[in-house]
Formats: C-alpha cells, structure tokens, sequence
C-alpha cells in the first residue's frame, strides 16, 4: 500500500535533499496567507494543500501570479471554499510565483520489472502528448544523468529561449542525480514527481512536488 | 553464475551424444545428427536410439549406458519429454555435463508443463549440468564446426556471438552472415529457459576468446535488475548489440503520477540499455549490421566522418544521414583540401562529401582515401561508389559484343580495379585504425560484383545503402563515446 504525501510535505522532504524546489508557507487563513505573501513578495501562488489532494490544477485549485493583498485575500477564500469533505486536513499553501517559459519534469517510477527509475522529461500541458523523456535505473551517475538531458529530443528547449538565458545542464543534472540518491537513502519513496519544474533565469526550479511511500 | 567450464561442454565438447537419433529424415532426432555430421563437427559423434538402429552410419545404442564413459561432454535431446529425466541421470553418470533439449510440452504447453519445467531447471541443479532448452532450436560453435541444431543454416566462421529467445533469429542471424561472409563464434536459442538464460550466455560470450561482439535478441527480461548489471558488466569489456520485441505492447499504462505514465516499459529498457553501455538496434537487419560493424572495422576515436563518393547525389542523402545521428559531417581542413586538389581536376565537390565529380584516374580513389583517411582530424569514412565500373563490365561481358572490339581488356580492367579498391579501403582501414565503410546496393543486386565480393573477401560488410552504413557507423561511435565518458 501506499500514500501521497501533501506538495508541502513532498516538497520539504525532497529540498533536504538537495533538490532546487520553490521555498513556500503554510497558513490556514486568509490572514496568515496575507503575512505569508508579504513575507515572500509579490507575486505569489496560492494553492490549496492536503494529503488527498494530488491533481490540483485540475480541481483548480492553483492561483497564480496573485500581485496584490487584494488578489491573496480573495484567492484564499475561494481555495478554502473549495476543499471538500473526503481532502481530509487542508492548508493554503502560499509561494513565490516563479515566472520561466519552460518546464520540464523530472519524477522517480518504480518499474516492475527494473525496480526503481528515474526519468526526466519535457514538462507542461502537452508533456505527456509529446512524451520527450529519458529514463534510467538508479541509482545514476553523474554521467549517466548528463546524458539524460542530453537524449532530450528538445534540444532547443535548453539553449537559450525567448529572451531567457540557456538551461544550466550542470544543475539539471545534478537535479536529477539527488533524485535518484533520495530513492536510494529513503527507500519508503515509491514515487515521485517535480512538475513542473521552471527553469527561471537558466536554473531548474521544482514548482510542485508530490512525493508518494510506502505505508 | 554458471560456471564457464559448463559453457564450454556446451560450446566447445570432446564428443556429443544425440538421444532419440531417428532414422526417419523428416525427424528431429535425424535432422541434428545429419546437421553435426555434415557442418564437419571436430569431436566424436555418438547416438541413442529405442531400437539401436545406426543412423547416417553412426552405431546407435539403446541405452545411455552403453555407451563409453567419458568422452562426450554434450547430450543433445530429441527425445519425448516423458524420457528426458531418465536421459539425463544416465548422461550426468557418463561424465555428460552440458544437455541441449528440443523436446517440447514443457512450459509452452501450460500449467502442467510449466511444473515439469521447474522439476527439469531443479535437476539441472542437481546434477551440476547446464541444461539449456527446453524446447529449443539448438547450438553452433564454429570453432569446434559444432552444427547441433533442428534447423539450417551453419554460417562462416567469425567472432559474433548470438543468444537469442526464439530459434528464428538465431536462423536469421546465421543467415545473414552467410549473405555478408561476416560470421559467427557461439549461436544458441535459448528456448524456454528453464535454468539458463539469455543473460547467462551474455556473461559466457563476455568471458570467451572466441568473441568479439554479442547479439541478442531478447523479447522480455523477467530479472531485469540482474539482466542491467549482467549486460553492463559484458558491455564493459565488449560490444553487445540488443534487439527486443514486444516493445508495443504494455507501453500505455493508467498511473497516478505524470512520471509513472511517461516511464513506458519500452522507454524503461531503452534507458537501461543506454544506461548499460549496450547498443540496442530496432531491427534485425540493423542488429546484425551493428554487430557486423563492431566484429569488423575498429571503433572511431571521434565522431568526425567525411563521405567519399564517385557520384554526387548518394553523398548529399548520406549527409542528411549523418545529420540525423551523433555522427558529424566534418568540414574539410584546408591542408586536406589542398592535398585533394592535388589528385583530382577542379570540378570536384572542393567539400565534405568529397564528390571525385568522375574526375579519377587509375589511381584516384585509393590515392585520395588514403589522404582523407590519413588526416588526423578524421575519424571515420564513407566510401561510396564502388562497383560501379564492374557493374558496366557485367552488361559488356553479356552483350553480344563481348569480347571483341576491346571489351575483354575493358571487362578485366574494370574489375581488377573495383577488386583493388574493396582491398586497400580495407587496408588503409587497417593501417590507420580507423573504420571505413563501403556502401553500395550492389551489395544485394549483383554480389558477385567484383567491388562487394572484394569486400566480403577482406572480412567486412559491404553495407547495402549509406544510410545504413551511418546507422552501424553512428552505433559505434555512441559505444566508443560511452567508453570514453566512464574512462573504459
């Protein structure tokens, strides 16, 4: 059996890590959220955060680019509206809005028959239409995870794009050899996935996180 | 790990024993004796059969026991399942330590077969014999001239080595190397597998002198963790070239999670084989020429390839090849160019692909390969072309002109010099460590064609398109480059 962990917790766990995830605040109210935002600076997001609640963007409960006091106090009275009977405990979830053109996405998938993997790919809405991924088995090695960005079909994806610097290979890399080293120190982890992860001023920047164990 | 001495009862046996050897021609148990016999095997031949009737002259007993002790190290089984234990017991007690079993009922025949599969793997272990099979096609040694097998072909002598999970591509790989006279070392089907495994082979061939390159055909790893670490280890020491099946099949997959759904089985292995340093081709054809290429021409120490070509339009679609692979078109240095101009009239394409625009003398297009090949910026060559002139010869010499009005002379020039530039590509490949290959579709039209047949005869492949010369080119380099970025 298995459980997912909420995106705060998710996220926590993999940043001790070492993993480049978003620093975030967990509040309970409209108030709270408010201090939050003033703490992070604006522009912030605001999502609603529990243990049952993993497909968050398609419940819509994700706001994004909130740039005022005004925009958090009515985004975290509707997220709190929203939370239903069966999310169990709920919390607001208050970060910094991360604003890059890409994302990628990178996870760790227990195959069945080669056990544990980790995979990197192009992330997004279409992600999964376009299916541009690279896998290996852990743990990795440096090189190993090299050539996984470098297998990448989207190779203009990581130059540089839009007015954006390119993608620093060396982090992502690094990115994803912490990944396969958390599956290996904590081998409760039966899954995971950063997605999406923004590349922001070059540098991979995990958004979201859902991490799920072992029970 | 099965030990290497049981591989080498299998693969390299003083004698062999063929159990349930029949006299009927349309038998299994005649067809492997027949096969042993007629590949020329180097060791003693011996059979079993229920009436002791002597098959293609050799005296068959009708018991294991009567025969010697001591001198076959290989049972071969083509008896019904129901004789089998019996069979071995018997051979393990003559000194017997490998078996190779056709029979079939086992686990393809269900879930009672399945049981006698796992009583059949635990007397294996029992006796200490390497029982490969069930329900298997059977195996080739050519270093032994060992043909023990329910099926033709007995291919050329080379250093590939096949372990595959179905028999028919153990034939389709022998058949390919007969058609490129690039051959083979160890061929066996694994069959059911009941206690050894493809991976099992993959670990012998990596041991085995006799080697150079393996080839396997894998339809599913069931270990895969203990398949990853097997292939790593083998593709460490020498190139192993996968080709898989079934990779349409289970890919889609419901999954709580983005990565869960993307991690594919298919994506999966492919990372593994990456991963593992093992080349993984996507079809048979370029499986085989993968492992033909690594069997035959040395690895690039880089990725810079310049196209030679006696015609322009094959070297613009083989640098659109190359364009598609890891594989670089190398812009020609000047001190290159120069040298060039030297040996050919200014019509000449003056870039990579270096087109000889029709410009050659007798000379030209070994003199101008040596150069291109010789430089130190270049690491790999294409040549294509060759055959040409041979191929005019073929309609001379059928016309009703031949051999009058000078066509004898012209005929016996033209392949003299296609014979002679097969041969020094094949040389300055030698001598300067680098690959070169020759591509043309003569290599399937006319294979008598004095270009490709000259090939052959050097010991390489004449790949039958340049695109397929790049691909097998391209596999080489991404090994050596593996190679290079572990510091192997």
């Amino acid at each position: 059996m298995s459980r997912t962990l909420s995106e705060a917790a998710s996220s926590e766990l993999l940043g001790a890590r070492g993993i480049p995830v978003n620093s975030h605040r967990l509040v309970d109210d409209a108030e709270a959220a408010l201090s939050a935002a003033g703490e992070l600076g604006y522009p912030v997001v605001a999502k609603l955060c529990g243990e049952a609640i993993a497909h968050k963007t398609e419940r819509g409960l994700v706001r994004v680019d909130l740039r005022t006091p005004a925009d958090v106090r009515v985004a975290a009275s509707e997220l709190l509206a929203s939370a239903r009977p069966d999310d169990g405990a709920v919390h607001l979830l208050v970060a910094p809005f991360v604003s890059g053109h890409r994302e990628l996405l990178a996870g760790l998938h227990r195959d069945g028959q080669f056990g544990m993997t980790v995979m990197l790919g192009v992330g997004g809405i279409l992600a999964e239409a376009i299916a541009d991924v690279s896998v290996r088995l852990v743990p990795i090695s440096r090189v190993d995870a090299d050539e996984m960005v470098e297998e990448l079909a989207t190779q203009s994806l990581l130059g540089p794009f839009r007015g954006e610097p390119a993608v620093d290979r060396g982090e992502l890399a690094e990115l994803l050899v912490r990944l396969s080293d958390a599956s290996l120190a904590d081998p409760g982890i039966r899954g995971a996935d950063l997605n999406p992860i923004v590349i922001t001023a070059g540098r991979p920047l995990a958004v979201d996180a859902l991490v799920e164990v072992d029970t | 790990m099965i030990p290497g001495e049981s591989f080498e009862a299998l693969f390299e046996p003083r004698g062999i024993i063929v159990a349930g050897a029949s006299t009927h021609p349309g038998k299994f148990g005649f067809v492997s004796l027949h096969n042993i016999l007629a590949a020329g095997y180097e060791g003693e031949v011996f059979a079993t059969n229920l009436d002791g009737t002597p098959v293609l002259g050799v005296q068959s007993e009708r018991r294991i026991e009567d025969l010697p002790a001591g001198r076959a190290d290989l049972v071969f089984v083509c008896t019904p399942k129901a004789a089998v234990p019996e069979v071995l017991r018997s051979c393990a007690a003559k000194g017997v330590r490998a078996a190779f079993l056709t029979s079939a009922g086992y686990g393809e025949a269900g879930p009672e077969g399945a049981r006698d599969e796992a009583e059949l793997a635990a007397l294996a272990d029992e006796l200490g014999m390497l029982v490969v099979g069930p329900n298997g096609q059977g195996v080739v040694s050519t270093p032994v001239k060992l043909c023990a097998q329910i099926v033709a072909p007995y291919p050329p002598t080379g250093s590939i080595a096949v372990a595959s999970q179905s028999g028919n591509f153990v034939s389709s790989f022998m058949n390919y190397a007969i058609q490129s006279g690039v051959g083979i070392s160890r061929a066996v089907s694994a069959g059911n597998a009941a206690a050894v495994t493809v991976r099992d082979f993959l670990g012998y061939f990596a041991e085995d002198d006799a080697t150079s390159t393996s080839l396997v055909y894998l339809e599913g790893a069931h270990d895969g963790r203990r398949f990853y670490e097997r292939a790593k280890a083998a593709a460490a020491g020498k190139p192993v070239v996968v080709v898989k099946g079934g990779v349409s099949t289970g890919g889609a997959r419901a999954a709580a999670s983005h990565t869960g759904s993307l991690a594919s089985d298919d994506r999966v292995f492919d990372g593994m084989c990456r991963q593992a340093g093992v080349t993984r081709a996507s079809t048979v054809e370029e499986a085989f020429e993968a492992a033909a290429t690594f069997a035959t021409q040395p690895l690039p120490a880089g990725n810079r390839v310049v196209v030679m070509t006696t015609a322009g339009g094959w070297g613009v679609v083989t640098a659109d090849a190359i364009a598609a692979t890891s594989l670089e078109l190398l812009v020609l240095p000047d001190d290159l160019l120069a040298a060039i101009d030297e040996k050919l009239p200014p019509r000449w394409s003056r870039n990579n692909p270096v087109d000889l625009a029709g410009g050659e003398t007798r000379d030209t297009v070994p003199e101008v390969l040596e150069l291109i090949a010789g430089h130190e910026q270049v690491d790999a060559v294409v040549f294509l072309g060759l055959g040409i002139q041979s191929n005019q010869a073929r309609l001379m010499r059928a016309g009703p002109f031949f051999p009058e009005h000078g066509l004898e002379r012209i005929v016996a020039y033209h392949e003299r010099q296609d014979d002679r530039f097969a041969r020094e590509a094949a040389r300055i490949s030698d001598e300067t460590g680098k690959p070169i290959l020759t591509a043309t579709e003569l290599a399937i039209a006319d294979p008598e064609n004095a270009g490709p047949k000259a090939v052959r005869e050097t010991g390489r492949l004449c790949y039958p398109s340049s695109n397929r010369a790049v691909v097998a080119l391209d596999h080489l380099w991404r090994y050596r480059r593996y190679r290079l970025r572990r510091g192997l």
